[in-house]
């Protein structure tokens, strides 16, 4: 579990903790929208600001937040790397063969980056202050709309939310089926690509073996304690909007509006 | 009453496979406490999965609580016997103790308020209030069982059958699953059906069962069981070091009883001398 703390629960007691997941869950979506509209960095610094905003408000250290970045760090690079090298700017730095660095270009990938980051951190936000349990209430709740055309909008969340519970669970098996293989002299360092892919396969097999005896095993205890899948099934938590959503919502509302006033009236190059 | 009655019930997993069950007759009595012990594949957690329903007999019936086990009564009996597994990571279904907790009760429909005290009460049954808005994963292997069961307290069983729950722990976990189930069957009068193999776990129990290819093949008190010792051997179950001092230690003459526990023996031997 040492590198996943995309997706984990960070378990304190705070204002976003406390929010409604439907409203997280629509924020998020606002938030992403609202991510891509802003076409200078004032925008993006609005939200960047948002964002800061909330994780303190949120009483998540700032080490855990880059911690879900580091997932990302490479992707981040690499796009950024591409869109130095290949983006068509006026003002050349640097120039070699068929690439050009110039300051639009330098501008345009951390524009990108900033960006990405964001996206990356607003999400995993979300993870860190709704459990698995709460998140999947929320995607319930969102989809029940579904529920009217006979889509078993229960069970899929019950599956997403065990899907959840389950990863840390798999990686650390991973792991260990990992350190067990290179015990009996199995390489997963050296090679080309198509070598280690292979190299793969002796763990990916046992890996799926065991999942398959996990969800049997996990059906069973569900079974015995009486689980139908039906809907005479009662919820322990009920979700209620309250005025701290409301003012959440609000907060939401106007930085979308923000984000949308300066696209228009803020000159765009950046 | 008896709590769980099995009459010449046998089992086999495939059609035309060897019968893993074979006639047996079982039962328990309401408020007792058995231990069922028994080597790999002698059919002990194919009578968990029986005695609530997951599995169904090929021959022979099964009754809980007075009441015949049909697919009309199956969920009557498995709110009245809970079950709890053996591995803690495979049978928890939330990630907040609370949750998972709940589900049970969530399953039956019962209200929010009354899910509220079922919680508690589960939880206080275990010890395991102070855990309640706690990371399941981060629990240790004994806490993390000890959730399981609040998870099927939460369904306010009558009995609860441990198939091998202290497997996978180590010795403290097991010492804080078997101190839970034996205050849970004191005080709360709660039917217990301990599968295990370690026998140091039986000592406890009012009555040891011994099954060897499904069927049984011993039951008695445990401290009798324990004494003999050859015909344990004979079933592939290795009677623990204290046990052996024991029998050694009698078959020499010295008068002491057939403990499993160190600290007794020692005070016994004291005595003795």
């Amino acid at each position: 579990m040492k590198d996943v703390s995309f997706g984990q629960y960070y378990p304190v007691s705070s204002y976003v903790h406390r929010l409604d997941p439907r409203l997280k869950l629509l924020f998020l979506i606002a938030y992403i929208v609202a991510i891509f509209l802003a076409s200078n960095f004032y925008g993006l610094a609005a939200c960047a600001g948002v964002l800061v905003v909330i994780v303190i408000a949120a009483r998540i250290p700032f080490g855990k937040v880059l911690r879900a970045v580091r997932g990302v760090v490479f992707l981040v690079i690499f796009t950024a790397a591409l869109n130095i090298l290949f983006y068509n700017g006026e003002t050349v730095y640097a120039s070699w063969w068929v690439f050009d660095i110039t300051k639009e270009g330098l501008i345009f990938s951390a524009f990108l980056a900033l960006r990405l980051v964001l996206l990356v951190v607003c999400s995993s936000l979300l993870t860190y202050t709704t459990t698995p349990v709460s998140l999947t209430d929320g995607v319930e709740s969102l989809l029940t709309p579904l529920k009217w055309i006979k889509i078993p909008v229960h069970a899929l969340a019950l599956v997403m939310s065990i899907a959840l519970r389950f990863i840390p669970i798999l990686m650390d098996e991973t792991e260990r089926i990992k350190n067990a293989q290179k015990a009996r002299g199995a390489d997963f360092e050296s090679g080309n690509l198509l070598k280690r892919i292979k190299a793969m396969v002796p763990v990916l097999v046992p890996l799926l073996l065991s999942a398959f005896r996990r969800a049997d095993e996990l059906g069973d205890a569900m079974d015995a304690r009486c689980y139908t899948g039906s809907g005479k099934r009662t919820k322990y938590k009920k979700l209620r909007f309250t005025w701290r959503d409301l003012i959440a919502f609000l907060v939401g509302a106007a930085l979308i509006a923000g984000v949308v006033l300066m696209k228009i009236y803020l000159p765009a190059p950046y | 009453m008896k709590a769980i009655e099995f009459t010449g019930v046998s089992f086999r997993y495939e059609e035309e496979g060897p019968f893993v069950i074979e006639k047996l007759n079982f039962s328990v009595e309401e408020g007792e406490f058995v231990a069922v012990l028994g080597h790999n594949g002698s059919g002990k957690s194919t009578l968990a999965r029986l005695a609530n329903g997951l599995l169904v007999p090929d021959e022979g019936a099964i009754s809980v609580f007075g009441t015949p086990l049909t697919e009309k009564t199956l969920f009557e009996a498995r709110r009245n016997v809970g079950v709890v597994f053996q591995n803690p990571d495979n049978q928890t279904v939330a990630t907040i103790v609370e949750d998972d907790v709940a589900f049970g009760a969530e399953n039956v429909g019962l209200k929010r308020e009354e899910i509220g005290e079922r919680i508690e009460f589960a939880l206080r049954a275990v010890g395991m209030e102070a855990y309640r808005g706690a990371t399941v994963a981060r629990l240790s292997g004994g806490q993390k069982q000890r959730v399981a069961i609040a998870g099927v307290l939460a369904l306010k069983p009558r009995a609860i059958v441990l198939d091998e729950s202290t497997a996978m722990l180590d010795p403290r976990g097991r010492r804080e699953i078997v101190d839970v189930v034996t205050r849970l069957n004191k005080e709360e009068g709660i039917t217990v059906v301990l599968i295990t193999h370690f026998m140091e776990e039986a000592l406890l129990a009012d009555r040891a069962v011994v099954m060897n290819r499904g069927e049984i093949v011993m039951q008695g008190k445990p401290e009798e069981i324990f004494a003999r010792q050859e015909e344990l051997v004979t079933y592939n179950l290795a009677l623990p070091r204290i046990g052996v001092i024991c029998n050694r230690l009698r078959a020499a003459g010295m008068p002491v009883s057939n403990t499993l526990s160190a600290e007794q023996l020692a005070e016994e031997i004291a005595k003795c001398v």
